[in-house]
């Protein structure tokens, strides 16, 4: 099974967590780990999700991604797994 | 798992280090191309090209989205024209027309560069190589993306002192015929000795005959990744100094070999190499002059600035070496002086002169490198200016390389604009003693003896 990496970096505010969740279930996408950090007086998050029952092509979620991280103040970023795995994995 | 740490660190050095992967190159060899009939060649050279690189620049583009890493550049790379063309072009006007072939088949595909409008000529010139080379400055100056590179010297062959002689010529014929725009034809063309057959970075990339039909090369890059983990070991010993920037090149190369790969089978094309070459932008943070500030020298050119380029260009192979399955091309640290803004201001402040310059080529991947000279530099003077560089690459067995733009109309204290990647460049004191007695004696520098290795 293939992973996505969404990550938010941005300012903190209620509801970033649950705007997200639900933008991902409205498109079936599984969440399967969250974790979240403060860099530099930022608010990062991560979240490792599962596609395979995606409704929506990988294309459409970067896209509505990106505008739903506007409307909150954030950027939301959609990554393939492998960037990260390859880079600190051997 | 993946670590949240580990995934701010990437998206860090994408973001605020200028990491990217600076170009995707599509090999592709035109040997099957060749014909007698110039017309029937240009068709069938121009339906491969834009056959097989329909979907380069898309898939290109759905790589970067995915995976959220910049690819700078699509390109394609080609057989060197001399070779396809030798009984099919009578004159240097057929040669212009196979490079205005290959500028119509970039445009179609959208790539911003096609390189391979060259040929390799290390021990002599057949009579279409000669005529090959002579038609460069009319090739480049008419043509927007064709790219050219002419291979004049190898440590098995030695120097071929009538190209290099030729090639004097060519570029200051180039320099006139492209001096509305500070000469930028002269940054199009690359003279070199020991070229690589699978080099993906402009302007010295074509398809080597040793290649197969087609191979995905992939250049990677990032100058400012390194600084900003040479900053952090400030003060520390060299030891920390080289683990840091192995460290750091391994982990760029992983990304290029992810690129290449996924390019590779999305295209359904074998994928050839990866070239670990730290390739600065004219971007503040994306320098390699930044690089030996960061290292502890006051500016690039100082005392000091070979042997920081030497340890450089040494780690960053050893780094990437293994983090991708097959390196080749250029491979180490490029230092072109009009593509990086640590090095134009050390010329500026008169740091960094030719001279420095030539003797960092020693320990660099290439040579001299978007060096812009006073446009009434004489053809012999450039012609010396190859030769000593077709020198250092002979003796020490490695590959070098000229790119040398003399501005036309432009004089030490001024500066060449050439716009995007390819930067601006001022214009760099060149020694005007003569060479012209010994650049014009005819015939070939014979090889070193250690190139008899059988």
């Amino acid at each position: 099974m293939k992973k996505t990496i969404v990550t938010v970096v941005g300012k903190d505010k209620v509801g970033i967590i649950a705007s997200i969740c639900s933008f991902l279930a409205d498109s079936s996408v599984n969440v399967c780990d969250i974790s979240q950090t403060i860099v530099n007086g930022f608010f990062n998050m991560m979240m490792v999700v599962d596609l395979s029952l995606s409704t929506k092509s990988f294309k459409e979620l970067c896209e509505e991604g990106q505008k739903l991280g506007e409307s909150l103040g954030v950027v939301v970023q959609m990554q393939k797994e492998e960037i990260f795995d390859l880079m600190h994995r051997i | 798992m993946i670590d949240i740490k580990e995934v701010i660190e990437t998206n860090k050095m994408i973001k605020e280090m200028n990491l990217d992967v600076r170009t995707i190159t599509l090999g592709i060899s035109l040997l099957d191309c060749m014909d007698t009939d110039l017309n029937k060649m240009k068709e069938k050279i121009y339906t491969k090209i834009t056959t097989l690189a329909a979907d380069l620049v898309k898939v290109g583009n759905d790589i970067e989205r995915e995976f959220g890493v910049p690819i700078v550049n699509k390109r394609i790379e080609v057989t060197p024209i001399s070779l396809i063309c030798a009984s099919t072009c009578k004159c240097v006007d057929d040669y212009v027309e196979i490079a205005k072939t290959l500028d119509e088949a970039a445009k179609k595909v959208n790539v911003n560069f096609i390189g391979g409008f060259g040929a390799l000529v290390s021990k002599a010139m057949t009579k279409n190589e000669e005529l090959l080379i002579k038609s460069i400055p009319f090739a480049l100056s008419v043509t927007e993306r064709v790219c050219s590179s002419v291979n004049v010297a190898s440590t098995r062959c030695g120097i071929n002192m009538d190209a290099v002689n030729l090639l004097g010529n060519v570029i200051k014929d180039l320099a006139y015929n492209t001096k509305e725009q500070d000469s930028l034809g002269c940054a199009k063309l690359v003279v070199f000795c020991n070229a690589p057959d699978d080099n993906p970075f402009m302007a010295g990339a074509f398809h080597g005959v040793t290649e197969g039909d087609c191979c995905i090369n992939v250049g990677v890059s990032g100058p400012g990744v390194v600084k900003r983990a040479i900053d952090l070991v400030k003060g520390e010993d060299f030891e920390t100094l080289c683990e840091t920037v192995k460290k750091t090149a391994f982990k760029i190369t992983r990304v290029g070999q992810l690129v290449a790969k996924e390019a590779s089978k999305r295209l359904n094309i074998p994928f050839g190499i990866i070239d670990l070459s730290l390739a600065p932008t004219p971007a503040i943070g994306d320098s390699i002059g930044e690089i030996f500030q960061s290292m502890g020298l006051e500016v690039a050119g100082a005392p000091g600035t070979t042997c920081a380029l030497a340890l450089l260009n040494d780690q960053v192979k050893k780094g990437g070496i293994m983090a991708s399955s097959s390196v080749g091309g250029l491979s180490g640290a490029f230092i072109p002086v009009s593509e990086d803004h640590a090095m134009i201001e050390a010329v500026e402040k008169g740091a960094l002169t030719l001279e420095k310059l030539e003797a960092m080529t020693c320990v660099c991947s290439v040579g001299l490198d978007m060096v812009v000279v006073p446009g009434k530099t004489s053809s012999s003077t450039l012609s010396g200016l190859i030769a000593d560089e077709m020198a250092l690459g002979m003796i020490n067995n490695k590959t070098t390389a000229v790119r040398v733009i003399p501005c036309y109309g432009k004089d030490v204290g001024e500066e060449a604009n050439f716009g995007g990647l390819l930067g601006r460049g001022p214009v760099m004191k060149v020694n005007e003693y003569s060479c012209e007695d010994f650049v014009t004696r005819k015939g070939r520098i014979p090889p070193p003896i250690h190139s008899f290795k059988n």
